[in-house]
């Protein structure tokens, strides 16, 4: 249905795989009990126990692990998640980490994917001296198949520590700890034989993320995963040659719920929406209110809440109220939604999001750094979204074009509208004004009229003032 | 050919440009589908969450999908990832899916298949007793904890998150495991200010904070940094240039403007700001990044400070699961914590959280005015007599 933009390598594990079975046999519980790494832990072995899974006990077993290989099957410190353990165990004790600050390493010709770290230890962690971060571009939706993340992890296992985030905060799939000298080859593996490339970091375009979406999601209004493909590969110099100011984020949602928190966290969020009608199947309205349905899609299953009551429920929590119910029959006044949600995932047998959907586009959100948090703001009340979204590339180029001109260093979009003020940032992008864009028009009239608004424009004449008005 | 195992695999360190292949983005999303998922793309129905961690969605192909989801330590090893594969190889085709908030998720098309898995996953525990892959998190749950690195692999913490997290999720797992919430509640830490998550948006969210300024490492500052953009970096304009008596260029920070950001010291080595006894962790609570009934909003501070005790961070996992139960009791169906400490006035929710109102609360950084209330609509509480009382109003 979809083709990638570049050849893919299909992915056997048998044929890439480094080690053998027995060389990847984890301990038993017996010998995991009497096993003791090189430093002591005991504030971090307090995390052992209880019923979530303990990270403590993960990381011991892959020490375990590399205390088994040969010599010549890992390229890094046999040490290393040892060290790691002993230094976070030190950090508890002193209350402040022992990563030193910074440290510029990457891959040639890129400027980001790379983050350098060297702990401020290293006589006393010698495995973790180099520790850097590789962030890897995960896929769109973060599904996998089991060849790949084999194949990901023998590499991993081999050229850097066994330890990974599935997921870092922005998306991407990371490796935590290498040297630096490991750097090329593991970029270069990946790029040879698994078709992968790195992710973003640094002042550049962060590594793009998208919703579960059409893969498994009846709400998606747009093809979250395929604009987020695309457009990765659309800006892939942009990911990789920081030009930028500052980071800058895209997340794709499919509905308004949002689950990749893109308001939140994205410099440009885009939350699928539709412009036409809520689609209503009646006789489901009627079976959810005779309770032959559950309600919330069984979200509220563990604790009596007592019988349905779609009045109480979803009528009277529709936050403009534009619902109503005749009889057995709901009506909406479509033209009085605002897409907000709540009755289709009460309902999700009965109402559906319309059939004209597309994207709306908003800006600037951000976390506190620096002049605090700001949640996206609407930009593009509806955008369609068609392969291959020129027209949101072309929205997206002109808004980097003003920020790049206009920014600071460090400015994140957000922070660069709100120094300019949003109407002349929508005068940069050549886009008009809406009542779309805010909550409510300013209650102050101090209002920077532009100098062509007025009749006459801002020149004054003082003698001409003067001949009506004495000194 | 298989993945390298010499030292340099197909990077060849003597022609670093030779062979070179870049910018080919991440793997292509197709391929990585189920084939259930592939026949059903865009063709979803509805879905249904069966029992906790369980969903089933139903395709207008007439085709079903069940999902198991688990909770999943954001870091882990490459042995837990391959158990995660031969767990994905046994029941799920190969294939398993990540979520937003790090959960795992595997995918079966029957219900047979199903029941099978669903054992499977409890049966995995860790030599030390706790789960490899619990079950939960869906609907009206407290669904996993996003968070940030910590000191794990930071350079700037105010706190640790994986142990944290840990600690939280162990106190707070029977509503990972239940559905007994009026809505669902998001859980959040970051580790410092930058908050590398989406924290400041969350029902409850942890932040690391620091609370001393900068030591200014005053032999160096001139040396690692630039001064001018050291300067520059202060959000409150609190360094300014100075000279030590023996003539060193360096800064001086005006202490009772700093806010213990640690934007200076992210830009700057030599001004550390870490601190033992100055960090700690404050609560924010109430927000939310859906539109669901109301529109997005931030989380608000009501705890300003709890100490770090590591590991298990005995304050913070009280204090969260106090607010947690309060709003479990108070909060009417589908109102999330956010929506119900507006309805019932955030001076209630202290009242009822208990939770002591500090001047710490009151905001005192841009736009505070905005925070502040210009209306006589307010409920009393405890804390509006004590204000009467030293006004002598009453
Ligand atoms: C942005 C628009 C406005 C500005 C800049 C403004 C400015 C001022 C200023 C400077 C004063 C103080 C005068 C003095 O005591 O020397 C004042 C007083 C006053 N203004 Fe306005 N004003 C504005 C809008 C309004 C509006 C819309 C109303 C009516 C609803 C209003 C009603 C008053 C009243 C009643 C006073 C007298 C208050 C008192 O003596 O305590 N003003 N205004
Ligand atoms: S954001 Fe909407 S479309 Fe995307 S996964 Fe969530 S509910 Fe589904
Ligand atoms: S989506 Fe929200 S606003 Fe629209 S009808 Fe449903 S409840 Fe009302
Ligand atoms: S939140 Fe702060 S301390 Fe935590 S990982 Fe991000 S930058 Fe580092
Ligand atoms: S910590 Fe923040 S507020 Fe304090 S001096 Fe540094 S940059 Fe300024």
């Amino acid at each position: 249905m979809f083709k990638p933009k570049v050849p893919q390598k299909e992915i056997k594990y048998e044929e890439l795989r480094i080690y053998t079975d027995e060389e990847l046999r984890n301990p038993t519980d017996e010998e995991m009990k009497n096993f003791k790494i090189k430093h002591d832990i005991p504030l971090l072995e307090q995390l052992e126990s209880g019923p979530w899974p303990s990270f403590v006990a993960d990381l011991k077993v892959e020490a375990w692990r590399r205390r088994k290989l040969a010599d010549d099957r890992m390229m890094i410190p046999r040490d290393v998640v040892e060290d790691l353990l002993g230094q976070v165990e030190l950090s508890f004790v002193h209350g402040e980490t022992h990563w030193k600050h910074g440290g510029i390493v990457g891959v040639i010709g890129y400027g980001g994917g790379v983050i350098g770290r060297y702990s401020d230890l290293p006589d006393k962690f010698p495995g973790i001296a180099h520790f850097h971060t590789i962030r890897v571009n995960q896929p769109a939706s973060k599904f996998y198949k089991t060849d790949f993340l084999r194949a990901i992890c023998d590499l991993w296992e081999f050229r850097g520590s066994g330890i990974m985030n599935l997921h870092g905060s922005t998306g991407d799939l990371i490796f935590l700890g290498t040297t630096t000298e490991q750097l090329e080859p593991i970029f270069q593996e990946m790029a040879h034989h698994l078709s992968q490339d790195l992710g973003g970091s640094g002042s550049n375009l962060r590594t793009p993320e998208c919703c579960v979406g059409r893969a498994r999601c009846e709400y998606a209004c747009y093809d979250t995963q395929d604009v987020c493909y695309e457009l990765t590969m659309h800006f892939q110099d942009e990911l990789h040659r920081p030009a930028f100011p500052y980071k800058f984020k895209f997340k794709f949602s499919g509905c308004p719920n949002d689950c990749v928190a893109s308001v939140a966290r994205a410099d440009l969020s885009v939350i699928g929406i539709w412009r036409d009608k809520i689609r209503i199947d009646q006789d489901a309205v009627r079976a959810y209110i005779k309770g032959d349905l559950i309600p919330n899609a069984g979200a509220h299953r563990g604790r009596d809440w007592g019988k349905f009551d779609i009045q109480k429920e979803v009528i009277d929590l529709c936050p403009t109220k534009c619902m109503r119910l005749e009889g057995e029959e709901l009506y909406i006044d479509d033209e009085n939604c605002v897409r907000c949600m709540h009755c289709i995932n009460v309902m999700p047998r009965a109402l559906r999001p319309g059939t004209d959907t597309g994207a709306c586009v908003m800006v600037g959100g951000k976390a506190p750094i620096l002049e605090g948090a700001q949640l996206s703001m609407v930009l593009v009340p509806f955008m369609k979204l068609e392969p291959p979204y020129d027209n949101l590339k072309e929205l997206i180029e002109k808004i980097w074009e003003v920020w790049m001109e206009e920014g600071k260093n460090r400015e994140r979009l957000g922070e660069l509208i709100q120094r300019m003020g949003l109407w002349r940032f929508l005068d940069a992008i050549g886009l008009p004004p809406a009542p779309q864009m805010v909550w409510a028009p300013r209650a102050n009239p101090y209002i920077f009229w532009k100098e062509e608004d007025v009749p006459g424009g801002f020149k004054r004449d003082i003698n001409d003032y003067r001949s009506r008005h004495a000194r | 050919m298989g993945l390298s195992t010499t030292r340099f695999g197909v990077f060849n360190p003597e022609k670093p440009h030779e062979n070179r292949i870049t910018d080919i983005g991440p793997r292509h999303f197709w391929e990585f589908f189920p084939p259930v998922i592939q026949r059903n793309y865009g063709k979803w129905l509805y879905h249904e969450i069966l029992e906790p961690g369980v969903l089933v969605h139903v395709s207008e192909t007439g085709e079903k999908v069940y999902t198991v989801r688990v909770g999943g330590m954001r870091t882990m090893s490459v042995a837990f990832v391959r158990e995660i594969c031969d767990i994905a190889d046994k029941y799920c085709d190969g294939y398993v899916r990540f979520t937003t908030r790090n959960n795992i998720e595997f995918m079966v098309d029957s219900e047979e298949k199903l029941e099978a898995l669903k054992k499977e996953l409890a049966s995995r525990k860790f030599y030390s007793g706790s789960y490899k892959f619990p079950i939960g998190g869906t609907g009206c749950s407290v669904s996993n904890i996003v968070h940030t690195q910590g000191y794990v692999h930071c350079h700037t913490p105010a706190t640790d998150a994986s142990s944290m997290v840990k600690a939280l999720m162990d106190e707070l797992f029977d509503y990972f495991q239940s559905m007994t919430l009026p809505a669902k509640v998001r859980i959040a830490v970051a580790c410092c200010l930058n908050m590398c998550g989406a924290v400041h948006c969350s029902d409850i969210a942890m932040v690391g904070i620091h609370r001393k300024p900068p030591a200014i490492d005053t032999e160096y500052v001139a040396k690692l940094c630039e001064i001018p953009t050291v300067i520059a970096s202060c959000p409150l304009g609190a360094i300014s240039p100075a000279t030590t008596p023996d003539g060193k260029k360096t800064v001086k920070i005006r202490e009772d403007r700093c806010m213990f950001c640690g934007n200076c010291y992210t830009m700057c080595p030599a001004l550390p700001i870490a601190d033992k006894e100055g960090d700690g962790v404050a609560i924010v609570a109430g927000g939310k990044v859906s539109n669901r009934i109301s529109p997005p909003k931030f989380s608000k501070v009501v705890v300003a400070y709890l100490p770090n005790n590591f590991p298990r961070f005995p304050e913070v996992c009280q204090t969260v699961k106090k607010i947690l139960e309060t709003y479990a009791k108070h909060a009417r169906k589908y109102e999330r914590l956010g929506d119900w400490a507006e309805r019932i006035g955030w001076e209630k929710f202290f009242e009822l959280c208990e939770l002591p109102f500090t001047y710490h609360l009151l905001d005192d950084y841009r736009l505070a005015l905005d925070t502040y209330r210009t209306s006589t609509q307010f409920r009393f509480t405890e804390a509006a007599w004590e204000v009467s009382k030293a006004a002598r109003g009453i």
